[in-house]
């Protein structure tokens, strides 16, 4: 059976390593920070400038000058720091986040990412997501596989305006684990239930997959 | 001890005119100097180009600028939650550009810091890097960005004296150090206002050097856009 988001959320927690900073971008990412492996550290960064980022605040206890980058209101762990927007876009471009994990709209086989513009419809900005897939290493998409029309969100090339290009390395989907490799989406993992078939049948890019696509495990 | 202190917010703005351009710190609504912005809604001067990371709600922050239509241009990186900012974009009465935030964060810093301009990886290949000179370093492409210059830059911050060092709070932080300086005018206002001398001097976050004209600012509301909470038990 395909994964929910908290799946989704699940399986790319099992990506982060001791000693990691990372920034969460909105939507599935966000729920990472609730399945942190209980033997690792790792530390949240939020680009408007918090290194240390804790859980939701208890009712009554929300601070107005205490928010991430969706605008929550969150607290802080001990360790964590406060600063200013451009030594926040210094860790990021400076490459001493470790791990980027956002959403996004379309993937390209060759590692392109459209997330922030629809034409005509949709005109938010690209917030920091521009300066974060330029510069980090290491770039885990987290999203579904297709769109609400049932369109594959993994194509040959993005039909939308780009957040960056030639940067992402590792997609995680409700219904599959895939890298970028240089002739197309390789197939890792399948969800737990989830043919080998299905993957393929909702990819519209170029797929690769030997005998070794294992099964999830959680 | 240079003073910087100015009485009021109507004091502060002295100068501020029609067709200026204005840097404004803050993220969201954390952080924004309330105290400026209710002063400029009031002076009603209009077609400001305003450079700042988000464009307000549509009853406060910058959307109460809007809602007056008093910017002609908006510089930002995120505009979302705002359905005037969208009407005004989508009908062509308002002009924006939206970058990078990093982006804007290194150009206010750039403009403080009197780099004219400086090569980032962000956005190279999408459309933010069209008609922009781009160079290869370390075999990574990079795009040209040149730094803001600004009439009037308008801060918020916690703690200020009356030399204009600042202290900030918290993610309040935000832009709003890399905004003092890169105008030829910056305001700072702050909660509290202390006499010189009162700040530990190794706790200053900026120091009063940037800072033009300081007061201390009254009614802050500090309205939070999502507030998010989680149970006790």
């Amino acid at each position: 059976m395909a994964l929910d988001k908290n799946g989704i959320a699940q399986r790319i927690a099992q990506e982060l390593k001791n000693g990691y900073y990372v920034n969460l971008g909105i939507g599935i990412p966000t729920l990472v920070a609730n399945y942190i492996p209980k033997e690792i550290n790792v530390e949240f960064q939020s680009e408007n400038g918090v290194l240390g980022m804790g859980p939701f605040p208890f009712e009554g206890e929300e601070d107005a000058d205490l928010i991430n980058a969706g605008k929550q209101t969150i607290t802080t762990l001990k360790g964590a720091s406060f600063f200013d927007s451009a030594t926040s876009f210094a860790m990021i471009r400076g490459k001493h986040v470790d791990l980027t994990i956002l959403g996004a709209m379309e993937v390209s086989q060759t590692g392109d990412i459209a997330n922030w513009k629809i034409p005509g419809k949709m005109v938010k900005g690209m917030g920091g997501a521009m300066d974060l897939v330029a510069s980090a290493e290491n770039i885990i998409v987290a999203m579904m596989h297709t769109n609400r029309a049932g369109i594959s969100k993994l194509l040959k090339k993005c039909t939308l305006p780009l957040t960056g290009v030639n940067c992402v390395k590792k997609i995680v989907t409700e219904l599959a684990v895939l890298d970028i490799g240089p002739n197309g989406f390789i197939l890792r993992e399948t969800a737990p239930g989830v043919s080998v078939e299905q993957v393929i049948q909702a990819t519209e890019g170029d797929l690769i997959h030997g005998d070794e696509v294992h099964e999830m495990s959680f | 001890m240079i003073d910087k202190t100015v009485s009021n917010v109507s004091e502060a703005l002295k100068g501020v005119k029609s067709n200026m351009t204005l840097l404004l710190g803050g993220f969201g609504l954390c952080g924004i100097p309330e105290n400026a912005i209710a002063e400029l809604v009031r002076l009603k001067i209009t077609n400001l180009s305003c450079i700042s990371n988000n464009a307000g709600v549509d009853d406060f922050g910058l959307g109460l600028l809007l809602q007056q239509k008093q910017i002609k241009k908006m510089t930002a990186s995120y505009v979302g939650e705002n359905e005037e900012f969208e009407r005004q974009m989508l009908s062509g009465e308002l002009e924006v550009e939206l970058i990078p935030q990093g982006t804007l964060a290194e150009r206010a810093r750039a403009g403080q810091a009197g780099i004219p301009a400086f090569f980032t990886p962000a956005g190279f290949g999408t459309e933010i890097a069209e008609g922009k000179e781009v160079r290869e370093f370390n075999g990574k492409m990079h795009v040209l960005e040149n730094a803001f210059k600004a009439d009037f830059g308008f801060i918020k911050a916690w703690k200020g004296d009356e030399a204009g060092n600042l202290i900030f709070k918290g993610s309040a932080r935000n832009f709003n150090p890399v905004m003092c300086g890169a105008a030829k005018i910056t305001v700072a206002e702050v909660e509290e206002l202390v006499p010189a001398g009162t700040l530990d001097p190794n706790e200053i976050h900026v120091s009063g050097i940037f800072v033009q004209r300081i007061f201390e600012g009254i009614n802050y509301e500090k309205r939070i856009e999502q507030r998010t909470v989680r149970s006790k038990t």
